[in-house]
């Protein structure tokens, strides 16, 4: 069974909690247990840099070097001394317009494969070739091609938003149930209808499926990407810390970055509830 | 056993003027074929007449196939011989003189229980004006008792409760031939027999063209003016056709009472009996 943690639950149960219906198994289920596993991990993290003391921080240790981030995250004291909010939004900016450019071409390339046989065999080809290859692997092209860095990280992660979406869009067009398209046909719908009334409704599911994948590769991508490319975002300043030798803020922006890929999956997902009015599955 | 005046045996259909022959099923048979190369024969040799006002039903264990000619004449599905004409003309593809209510109900889940309506009658009703649409769409909201929840989505609505939006999608586009696959079969028996009234009211201030798919020898005997009952499968073809005698409108509680009710349902469910392997 999938080990199941996300702001999904957590936003349940602390509905659960504002409706004073407080089922004990909810809060024991969502916020016993996994305070349990943070406090592990806290603990062993604590153990382990009491005995090797060159090697790590303790947690209390790296909380308080980091104060100054947390309480600031905003703060401007120079050209490239941002606080790390700003570093942050950088980082998402890049990976929006990435994401967007990237989606913009693949769901309509996913549809074309999905509906169309032909389409099918020229492109399947391709995707299978270039999927399984780093999305980094890109950037010296990029780098050659835009002679920026910045440009060069946005292209990076169009071309890792291109993958997941496009086959998944394929998926979903060509699984669209029988029993739809049987609607569809009893009412004599044109094809093109077909397409915009049943075909893409019907696959949006898998649509989502597909962004939500994208996304979080994108996310992954963009901290790899910025420690090669320098610039401002979170992923140079992991790089950056590091060598200055500054571990506390690494822990930081290590749990700064997982938090927002959660943010963002949890974003995603109530879109694809306000617009396919299913629950979106969790994985 | 005592033969009965009031049926006939399959094939036997009259030469009759052409009118009654609104839709013919002449020697139809299905073949599918099996993953594994196999051919399974579902469909074999079926022959029906149905009139342009009649009301018809068929009986037959699951899995003999019922589904599959209801989908051969709604042109879902392909004959694998034979043909199916519609007066006169060959069923090749569906259409919307020609509607169905699905056994799975085939909603769409993206829209709401009034949406799912409302497409299918912006679809086959092109021509009508906004206003006159949406009258029709409440109207049969109402009928099958949903407005409560016509604004839910199809997850959001029990088995029945989908049922019926099923049985209002199709009653609202006026078709000229209704194709219903077992449409109360979901249904509580007090909801169950307010629909088959109010079904059975539409039809008979409105005749028309009707097969019917169910396992209920009651309801088939109570809506329909014949019973189609079909031999097992696998090449199930029609058993026997029995004429029900009972003239319309009908009330339930006056037929229960008639001997030929009793004669005709044990008829029926000997069939079955004799037939059940
Ligand atoms: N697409 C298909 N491919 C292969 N076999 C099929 C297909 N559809 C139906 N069959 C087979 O045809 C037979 C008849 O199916 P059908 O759905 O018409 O039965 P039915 O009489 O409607 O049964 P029920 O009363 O349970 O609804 C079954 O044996 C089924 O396995
Ligand atoms: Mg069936």
């Amino acid at each position: 069974m999938l080990l199941q943690f996300n702001i999904q639950v957590i936003v349940l149960a602390a509905q659960a909690t504002w409706r004073r219906s407080i089922r004990p198994a909810i809060v024991q289920d969502y916020i016993l247990f996994p305070l349990i596993g943070f406090a592990g991990v806290l603990l062993l993290w604590w153990i382990v840099a009491t005995f090797f003391t060159t090697l790590l921080p303790t947690p209390l240790d790296a909380l308080l070097a980091n104060m100054d981030y947390i309480l600031n995250p905003f703060y401007r004291r120079g050209p490239g001394d941002l606080g790390i909010g700003w570093l942050l939004l950088a980082s998402l900016r890049r990976v929006f317009l990435g994401f967007l450019l990237g989606s913009i071409v693949a769901i309509p390339v996913g549809f074309l494969i999905g509906t169309s046989k032909r389409a099918m065999l020229a492109i399947n080809p391709l995707i299978q070739i270039f999927k399984p290859v780093s999305p980094v692997a890109w950037l010296p092209v990029a780098l050659a091609t835009f002679n920026l860095a910045n440009p060069s990280a946005i292209f990076v992660i169009f071309i890792t938003s291109l993958w997941p979406t496009m086959i998944n869009t394929a998926v979903g067009v060509a699984s669209v149930p029988k029993d739809y398209l049987d609607v569809a046909q009893v009412l004599e719908m044109p094809r093109w209808r077909q397409m915009l009334k049943i075909i893409w409704p019907a696959s949006l599911p898998y649509v989502f499926t597909g962004l939500r994948i994208s996304l979080g590769i994108a996310w992954l991508v963009i901290v790899a990407v910025e420690m090669l490319t320098g610039g401002i975002g979170i992923g140079f300043f992991v790089w950056d810390e590091w060598n200055r030798l500054n571990l506390n803020s690494v822990f930081l922006a290590i749990f700064v970055i997982g938090l927002t890929g959660l943010v963002l999956d949890y974003l995603l997902g109530r879109l694809q509830m306000w617009i396919t009015h299913r629950p979106p599955t969790t994985t | 056993m005592k033969p009965t005046t009031f049926y006939t045996t399959s094939g036997s259909f009259a030469s009759s003027p052409s009118d009654d022959e609104f839709l013919v099923i002449e020697n139809l048979s299905k073949t599918y074929r099996t993953p594994d190369g196999d051919h399974s024969v579902v469909l074999k040799d079926i022959n029906l007449t149905i009139r342009e006002d009649e009301y018809v039903s068929i009986i037959g264990h699951s899995g003999c196939g019922k589904s599959t000619l209801l989908k051969i004449v709604a042109g879902l599905e392909r004959a694998t011989s034979g043909m199916v004409r519609l007066q006169g003309k060959e069923i090749r593809k569906p259409g919307t003189d020609r509607m169905m209510v699905f056994q799975q109900y085939s909603l769409l889940p993206w829209l709401t229980a009034r949406d799912n309506i409302r497409l299918a009658v912006d679809e086959a009703l092109p021509r009508i004006s906004p206003a006159e649409r949406r009258r029709i769409v409440n109207e049969h909201i109402e009928m099958v008792n949903l407005s409560a929840a016509a604004n839910k989505y199809p997850d959001e609505l029990s088995g029945g409760m989908k049922q019926r939006v099923g049985i209002a999608r199709a009653l609202a586009i006026r078709p000229m031939m209704l194709l219903m696959d077992e449409p109360f079969g979901a249904l509580d028996a007090l909801t169950r027999g307010k629909l088959q009234r109010q079904v059975l009211n539409i039809w008979e201030s409105h005749r028309q063209s009707v097969m019917m798919v169910t396992h209920d020898v009651d309801e088939a005997i109570y809506m329909s003016d014949r019973i189609v009952l079909m031999t097992n499968g696998p090449a199930a073809t029609i058993g026997e056709v029995l004429e029900v005698p009972f003239s319309h409108p009908r009330n339930i509680q006056e037929i229960r009472e008639l001997p030929e009710y009793y004669e005709l349902r044990n008829h029926a469910l000997n069939f079955l009996d004799r037939h059940f392997s």
